[in-house]
């Protein structure tokens, strides 16, 4: 239990995806401008990070590893996580269209964002067993919406201010995140000293 | 269009990465040392170049509804070559760049250049793009990587350079490194350009992939 406790703080905190890795960098660059969508996004990406774990890990144990084929990887995930988003988006159109209003818009943007594709893989390669890895997800995700609602506060500050011309816009916005992600060096050993 | 402003215009007009703002993930990610960037640069412009001709061959036979499953599992093959050779030729390579290595199928510039480009041109001029898009992703990588490893661990490709190697702006190769050198260079490159504010940032989802899927999201959120 402990370990899984310090796995989920491992991935949100100390190896925070999007500002420590530097993966699902174009969704926390373009969709982090309000709060609402920056909110609704990573929902969807940790909802989609613990299924697309879930389901892949079964594959690459069950039916990869046992047949030889560990090289198909890379094709059979992705083609995995963009089937399942898919799948997702019409379950969720018909059984909970509340839900469906909520976090449908981002689904389809969610294919081809790297965290997926990374959490999904990174697990395997740390050799992380089923609760492990799908902690894992839970925590990168949450790490994601950490910063995603972090910055999106910083952003709605930043967009009135006046920088020279040509650090207006894109610029500004990557030197802004540049400072929260030397704030985040303050996380650094937190797990060792918490449970080590 | 002419065949060499096909392989020129990623170089710098078009440049994928500080114009068009597409694969910021692995530029920031592998951009800490020289050597790494020029691997990574180079397995990216490999798998640009066999996409591109590849869609571009098949572009009248794959339906237009699923074209974007098909390309992915196209990129995804080359991936996959690239990855096999890369363990058994080159495998310090294949250490170092980990993770980022099967990443280079949701890399935007690929999915985006066969969008954008190869699923309208012809073969020859297909292989160009993807030639000189490649180009032009390993020349940023390897700008980056170089101010961020001079300046932040005082080497040049693993070779010392005295005084700075004593002097490091350690920093720089860290994560938040990454963003600032982006930052800056994305500013220079406005300022040569002569650009008020980077395009990319007014219709910063007309370069992504999904920008097609997500037309709705586009409206409702601005």
């Amino acid at each position: 239990m402990i370990k899984l406790v310090s796995i989920l703080m491992a991935a949100a905190l100390v190896n925070n995806y999007v500002l420590r890795q530097f993966l699902g960098i174009c969704p926390f660059l373009g969709v982090s401008k309000d709060l609402k969508s920056a909110t609704g996004m990573s929902v969807a990406v940790i909802f989609v990070m613990c299924l697309a774990t879930a389901v892949t890990w079964c594959i690459q144990t069950y039916l990869l590893v046992p047949r030889g084929m560990e090289y198909l990887q890379t094709v059979v995930f992705i083609l995995v996580i963009a089937a399942l988003v898919q799948l997702v988006e019409i379950a969720l159109k018909k059984n909970i269209p509340a839900l469906y209003r909520a976090l449908g818009v981002y689904l389809p943007l969610i294919t081809t964002n790297c965290a997926v594709l990374g959490v999904t893989i990174a697990n395997l390669d740390k050799g992380y067993g089923f609760a492990e890895s799908v902690v894992n997800a839970f925590g990168s995700g949450l790490g994601f919406f950490l910063a995603m609602v972090i910055f999106s506060g910083v952003r709605s500050q930043t967009e009135n201010s006046e920088p020279p011309k040509p650090f207006e816009g894109l610029p500004l916005t990557l030197i802004s995140a540049s400072i929260l992600s030397l704030s985040f060096f303050g996380f650094n050993g937190i797990v060792e000293n918490l449970f080590g | 269009m002419s065949k060499l402003s096909n392989l020129t215009r990623g170089i710098l007009r078009e440049n994928p990465v500080l114009v068009l703002v597409l694969g910021t993930c692995p530029t920031l990610a592998v951009s800490t040392q020289a050597s790494n960037a020029v691997g990574m640069g180079l397995a990216a412009t490999f798998v640009l170049i066999c996409s591109n001709a590849v869609i571009s061959a098949l572009r009248n036979i794959i339906p237009d509804k699923v074209r974007i499953p098909c390309y992915i599992v196209l990129i995804a093959g080359f991936v996959t070559v690239v990855q096999m050779v890369l363990e058994a030729y080159a495998h310090s390579l294949f250490e170092a760049l980990g993770i980022y290595l099967p990443l280079i199928v949701v890399n935007c510039i690929i999915l985006g250049r066969a969008e954008m480009f190869a699923n309208k041109n012809r073969v020859i001029d297909s292989a160009l793009d993807g030639l000189g898009m490649g180009i032009g992703f390993t020349l940023t990588l390897l700008v980056m990587a170089s101010i961020r490893e001079v300046l932040g661990s005082g080497t040049w490709f693993g070779i010392a350079i005295p005084w700075l190697s004593d002097n490091g702006i350690s920093v720089l190769t860290m994560a938040p490194g990454g963003f600032i050198v982006f930052g800056c260079l994305i500013a220079l490159v406005n300022k040569i350009l002569g650009r008020k504010q980077s395009p990319a940032d007014e219709s910063y989802c007309a370069g992504c992939p999904s920008a097609d899927t997500c037309g709705r999201f586009g409206k409702e959120v601005r």
